[in-house]
């Protein structure tokens, strides 16, 4: 049984948290917050991409660091934790991992090292209205090549050069590569500032597909698959700073002669995130070992990860307000950056809802099986 | 990151197989009464340790085979897919027999070790009592000095097995004049005394898997004592250290059995199954299940790598019994009116989920209480402060007493 971080992973990851513990600080993501004309912090995403982070899981012939996926998760996790204010998910867990999965070797050839070496922001759009995402309400369309239509929100689309789009072509959904340059963006007011999102408007953009015609909806579930597994680290990273973050202030506030870590109320609380997160991590782990090995169970796996990471990490970064009482609502105090970013994260790749239900279908097909 | 044996454990582990394939016993167990389950398991323990299957971690001269934790789990494992009997032997080699190697003397070892390993002789835990549940270190049960022996006098209660226990560890209080913890003493004792009385506690499950022990004049040796007289406390934890691994998690129906009882129960125009509220609550218990799963899954790979697992494995008991019995009340909800119906030849699933809505009550108290592990998850995982504590100072015989 090997169901861990290896040590090489975990002194990658120890490395990770030195840097980001020194560059990646609250501040750094205050600045983001608090600017509305700024949308990520481009010195740290600079760093981010001199340490190769954005390569990780990309090949070496394609200018990455040609690790695994686990490694990928490490750096995930602790992204996560510091809540950090770059386009990391939108460029490397969706428009990457997009490529790599249904790119052809020339597409690959010309994306891929763009993004190892942080010159290409990449995004992922797929929402165009309120509810979830659906084949047969598509409005985005693609003829001749020329892409028009509406996506709304779609993170990082301010600031991103080229996106994955699902759109229809002859009335099958597919995906498409558009260069983001002549299109029209509007940044758009979102719960979380320090990751941008806008509203995209397509007039006859070109689009070059990405993957079979048709395969769209197929290849943005497998897209997402994989981005819910990443994503699920950088929730288990948060949640696990929201329990230390509620720890250490209960530890230090006092009420009624003694400290609040002392009362039940408190103590139970923090056991209750303690066993979510614990949980959460188990099921991203098994997230992790099927996107490395592109095991069947992916699918499920994902699905699993996914839910206990966005329940774990909102349940902890509400807890957390709770804890720290009324400093806990003010703009001063941290707890606001992570009860965003819980929320950011929890719906960017779909909510738990649409998910629960992929994974209750997908378990039906395997009991009947 | 991986699920496989390394290429120590794979040989271990087809050595096992073999072993078991040649001797498991191949019984139906299910339906047989308690006296010839407990007959099977005595011959399959005597088997063990010949073998040297029983004990894996303990020395080899304590009749173990010297070997290590994760080879532990691999035979469990496997001895678990045989359906072999057992179960008898958990709290005994669990708990009381290594707080009887930390505090007795060798000719006592050498008296009782060897036969608790080959199961001729079987052991039970006797420190709840009536009022001293969650906070054990109330017990009232006293010995009282008597020239070269001590005699027990009171009462034990929830205690698993006594019912077929030769000896018991207990821990009785021998001094009421300070605070709780410091009055206490432990002692190993013949179950089969005459003045030790086993009366099954008929649970609100209907079963009895636990028994009250009266004690009435109970002598016993000095040299019977484990530790200095007023130490008990100390050595009940190094007992206790041991539960958690003597007490598992949660057994009985889990999703795929709520799946399939829902897929087979009509509702509407189509199965219980196709109900969206239904659905959001299968999938949060698959994601429990699983997630306990593979958090064990992380235990055993620091077990593989010679660490010791991390207090992830205190969450196990709290999400599996309070799952059982979440899960169990839904399946009453699927099966509307019939839910109620708790004959196992009339209920679906021989009326599993009906018998663990009954069964799982206990389970959330057993072994610790719900809170008492959010305490211990607090205190001991996060390094919170304890509770405070009105009767540390305070003599055991002024303290306030309830029911």
């Amino acid at each position: 049984m090997n169901f861990d971080y290896s040590d090489d992973q975990k002194f990658l990851k120890s490395e990770a948290r030195k840097f980001l513990d020194a560059r990646a600080t609250a501040k750094v993501n205050r600045a983001v917050l608090d600017d509305p004309t700024k949308s990520y912090d481009a010195d740290l995403w600079t760093a981010v991409a001199e340490m190769g982070w954005l390569g990780t899981a990309i090949p070496e012939e394609h200018g990455g660091l040609g690790l695994g996926h686990v490694e990928l998760c490490a750096i995930a996790e602790e992204l996560g934790r510091v809540v950090a204010p770059i386009p990391f998910a939108s460029t490397v867990y969706f428009f990457a991992e997009a490529v790599m999965l249904a790119g052809s070797e020339a597409q690959k050839a010309d994306l891929l090292p763009k993004v190892a070496s942080g010159e290409l922001i990449g995004c992922f759009a797929t929402s165009e209205g309120p509810g979830a995402v659906a084949a047969d309400r598509l409005s985005c369309t693609v003829d001749g090549g020329k892409l028009s239509g509406v996506k709304i929100p779609v993170t990082d689309g301010d600031i991103a050069h080229k996106a994955v789009v699902l759109a229809s072509e002859g009335g099958k959904p597919s995906l498409f590569i558009v260069d983001l340059s002549g299109v029209t963006r509007e940044t758009l007011k979102t719960l979380d500032p320090s990751r941008s999102a806008a509203k995209l408007t397509f007039s006859g953009a070109p689009a070059e597909r990405l993957g079979g015609v048709g395969e769209g909806i197929a290849l943005m579930e497998a897209v997402f698959d994989r981005a819910a597994v990443l994503i699920a680290f950088e929730q288990v990273g948060g949640a696990d700073k929201c329990l230390e973050m509620a720890k250490e202030y209960a530890l230090g506030r006092y009420a009624f002669g003694r400290t609040i870590a002392g009362y039940q109320a408190i103590k139970h609380k923090l056991a209750d995130i303690y066993v979510k997160n614990e949980l959460a991590r188990s099921n991203a782990y098994y997230g992790a070992w099927a996107l490395n090995t592109s095991a069947s169970e992916l699918p499920i796996a994902a699905s699993a990860a996914r839910i206990a990471g966005s329940e774990a990490f909102w349940f902890a970064a509400k807890e957390n307000v709770q804890t720290h009482g009324g400093m806990g609502f003010t703009w001063a105090v941290d707890c606001h950056l992570y009860y965003r970013r819980a929320k950011q994260l929890g719906l960017v790749a779909g909510a738990a809802r649409s998910w629960k239900e992929r994974l209750v279908s997908q378990l039906e097909r395997r009991n009947a099986a | 990151m991986d699920f496989n044996d390394t290429p120590e454990e794979a040989a271990f582990r087809s050595e096992a197989r073999a072993w078991l394939e040649a001797n498991a016993p191949k019984v139906n167990l299910n339906g047989k009464p308690e006296a010839e389950l407990l007959k099977l398991a005595k011959a399959w323990q005597a088997k063990k340790a010949e073998a040297r299957y029983a004990c894996i971690t303990w020395p080899k001269a304590l009749g173990g085979r010297g070997g290590t934790p994760i080879q532990q789990v691999i035979f469990s494992q496997e001895e678990g897919k045989v359906g072999a009997p057992r179960g008898f032997f958990d709290i005994g080699l669990g708990m009381c027999i290594p707080t009887l190697m930390a505090f007795s003397d060798d000719a006592t070892k050498e008296r009782f070790v060897g036969p608790a390993v080959r199961g001729e002789e079987i052991w039970c835990q006797l420190f709840s009592e009536p009022s001293a549940g969650s906070d054990v270190a109330g017990l009232r049960t006293k010995a009282v000095r008597d020239g070269d022996d001590w005699v027990i006098n009171g009462q034990k209660v929830w205690t698993s097995g006594a019912h077929y226990c030769d000896f018991g560890i207990v821990l009785v209080r021998t001094d009421p004049d300070v605070p709780k913890h410091k009055g206490l003493t432990m002692f190993w004792i013949d179950m089969h005394d005459p003045g030790v009385t086993v009366k099954p506690i008929h649970q609100m499950s209907g079963g009895s898997n636990f028994n009250e022990v009266y004690f009435e004049n109970v002598r016993v040796k000095d040299s019977q004592r484990l530790g200095p007289v007023g130490d008990g406390w100390k050595v009940a934890l190094v007992t206790l250290m041991n539960e958690r691994l003597a007490v598992g998690g949660a057994t009985g129906p889990n999703y795929p059995e709520l799946l399939s009882l829902a897929r087979s129960t009509p509702s509407g125009e189509s199965s219980a199954l196709e109900d969206q509220a239904f659905r959001e609550k299968l999938a949060d218990w698959y994601v429990q299940a699983e997630g306990l799963k593979l958090t064990r899954f992380r235990s055993i790979t620091a077990l593989s790598r010679g660490q010791t697992p991390g207090p992830e494995a205190s969450i196990g008991k709290i999400v599996s019994a309070n799952q059982l019995q979440a899960m169990s009340t839904e399946a009453m909800e699927v099966l509307d009116q019939y839910g109620i119906i708790s004959d196992p030849e009339l209920a679906p699933l021989e009326a599993g989920f009906q018998q663990s809505v009954m069964w799982s009550a206990g389970l959330r108290i057993a072994g610790g209480t719900d809170e008492i592990l959010k305490n211990i998850i607090a205190e001991r995982v996060l390094g919170l402060p304890g509770d405070v504590r009105v009767d540390k100072d305070v003599a055991f015989k002024d303290m306030p007493t309830g029911l």
